[in-house]
């Protein structure tokens, strides 16, 4: 799977589309993979203040757990709550399923583009 | 380090995309598709299993039923030819040094199935249990060991044999062939379903590997599939619920405890100090092996094994709680990222299983 060209992506593997002054976030189809089967998302509150390269949640598959860590600073405008009853959306949809909407409290920095994250990608898998 | 150890199927899991992990030594498919879909296809229909990791030893001779029986706590005076059965080989404390699967050919002729990460320990205390009259041979390298388990597994291996299973009772085997190799088809399996266990010349398996692939009702599951599988059937995981820190008794198992003979650890396998318990907890978030287990706000005990179980929708665990607090009902668990609230649950966790189902 490729990843969009319109997104900017983390080295934790968390994805963001900036969309005015608020930025969605969701992880990637190479988090997903190197997860596995997700059965679980610990997901934070509306109103929340969220730190890039922070915690904000976090993810368990049948096998692994992994933190969720904030690609930007901002305020939780949103939670994806389907995500409790139905977490097999981020394996089967990752760019199409969301988990928080932050307002930014500043511009995003340090994120790579698709090609980048690329490069990325293939330098963690030994 | 050294390298880990392939199987004959090694190649074919790489060539087919599984995601393969180091496991006691071997490098093992861990998940073709996704364990989800593996576990499911396994409960409705056939999953394979590459098992090929673990050991296979042929004991014979002279008095071989009579040593045997002191070097293994399993009732071999009521254990026909034709008959495999579960059990342990215990320390001289009475704990467990690894359980295993004992094969009956003949009156003193057997084959004993262990684990891999146990198999040269094992070989060695039984070495030093059996007189020199009794001969052990490790046939592990050339045994294939292929596991075919769910509802359709004896469709499936009818339709490739030509050959009738239906006689088979649980725990029963019979020797035959394929394709001119010798095939010893049991009927025993780690996952709770109906289902085979079968031993192949490693220079066969991956031809009968292949061959059973072609049906349709056939897909392969890894050792992902086969930890949930076996877990929500409430079957122990050496290393996990069982070790050499606790007794067949502690582990639930003292009733299956029937042998007379005076084999080592007898005298220490009864005494309880700690009991094994299946838990359900509530939510989605699985606790996991060595979490904390509380009762009261007080450490009794600790998680063996948890997972997500994906036929029953929630999360199960196994752990060892202290006897004192061990008829409790409700306990915490002290999770890496939070505190879960756990009931205790009967086993089996999954109720809906066909290994026992009657053929005939």
């Amino acid at each position: 799977m490729s990843n969009p060209a319109d997104l900017l992506y983390a080295d934790s593997h968390e994805w963001v589309k900036v969309e005015g002054d608020e930025a969605v976030v969701g992880i990637t189809h190479f988090a997903q993979e190197s997860l596995g089967d997700i059965t679980y998302v610990e997901l934070p509150a509306a109103g929340d203040t969220v730190s890039a390269g922070k915690e904000f949640g976090s993810v368990e598959s049948v096998k692994a757990a992994s933190d969720l860590v904030s690609p930007v600073n901002g305020e939780i405008t949103a939670v994806n709550d389907t995500l409790e009853n139905a977490p097999e959306q981020l394996n089967g949809k990752p760019y199409e399923t969301w988990i928080i909407r932050v307002k930014l409290s500043s511009a995003p920095e340090g994120l790579m583009n698709a090609a980048a994250y690329e490069e990325h990608c293939k330098n963690e898998h030994h | 380090m050294s390298e880990l150890r392939t199987t004959p199927l090694t190649a074919w899991h790489a060539a087919h995309g599984a995601k393969m992990a180091p496991f006691a030594g071997w490098e093992m498919p861990i998940q073709y598709e996704g364990i989800l879909v593996e576990h499911q296809h396994t409960r409705e229909h056939a999953g394979l299993f590459d098992i090929c990791h673990m050991g296979e030893f042929l004991i014979e001779g002279p008095g071989a039923d009579a040593a045997l029986s002191r070097a293994v706590s399993h009732n071999l005076a009521t254990l026909k030819a034709g008959r495999c059965r579960y059990g342990f080989i215990l320390n001289e404390q009475g704990n467990v040094l690894d359980d295993c699967i004992v094969y009956r050919f003949g009156d003193d002729n057997f084959m004993i199935v262990v684990n891999a990460a146990c198999a040269a320990g094992d070989f060695a205390t039984l070495r030093a249990r059996l007189p020199e009259s009794v001969s052990l041979k490790d046939v592990s390298d050339d045994t294939a060991k292929i596991d075919l388990q769910g509802p359709e597994s004896l469709d499936v291996l009818e339709a490739l044999t030509g050959e009738n299973f239906h006689g088979l009772p649980y725990f029963g085997f019979v020797k035959t062939t394929w394709n001119g190799a010798s095939l010893l088809v049991s009927r025993t399996g780690y996952t709770g379903e109906l289902g085979f266990e079968l031993y192949i010349p490693a220079a066969s398996a991956l031809a009968f590997w292949e061959a059973l692939l072609k049906d349709a009702r056939v897909k392969p599951v890894g050792l992902g599939a086969r930890d949930t599988l076996r877990l929500e059937a409430g079957l122990p995981l050496y290393g996990h619920e069982l070790d050499d820190r606790h007794n067949p008794a502690e582990a639930g198992m003292g009733r299956m405890m029937t042998s007379e003979a005076d084999y080592v650890g007898r005298a220490g396998a009864g005494e309880i100090r700690q009991v094994l318990l299946g838990l359900e907890l509530e939510g989605r978030r699985a606790a996991r092996n060595g979490d904390p287990v509380l009762a009261g706000g007080k450490e009794v005990g600790v998680v063996t094994s948890g997972s997500f179980a994906p036929s029953l929708g929630k999360v199960i665990a196994f752990a060892w709680v202290d006897k004192a607090a061990a008829d409790g009902v409700n306990f915490t668990i002290k999770a890496a990222r939070a505190e879960l609230a756990a009931t205790r649950a009967e086993l089996p966790f999954y109720k809906d299983g066909t290994a026992r189902k009657k053929l005939a």
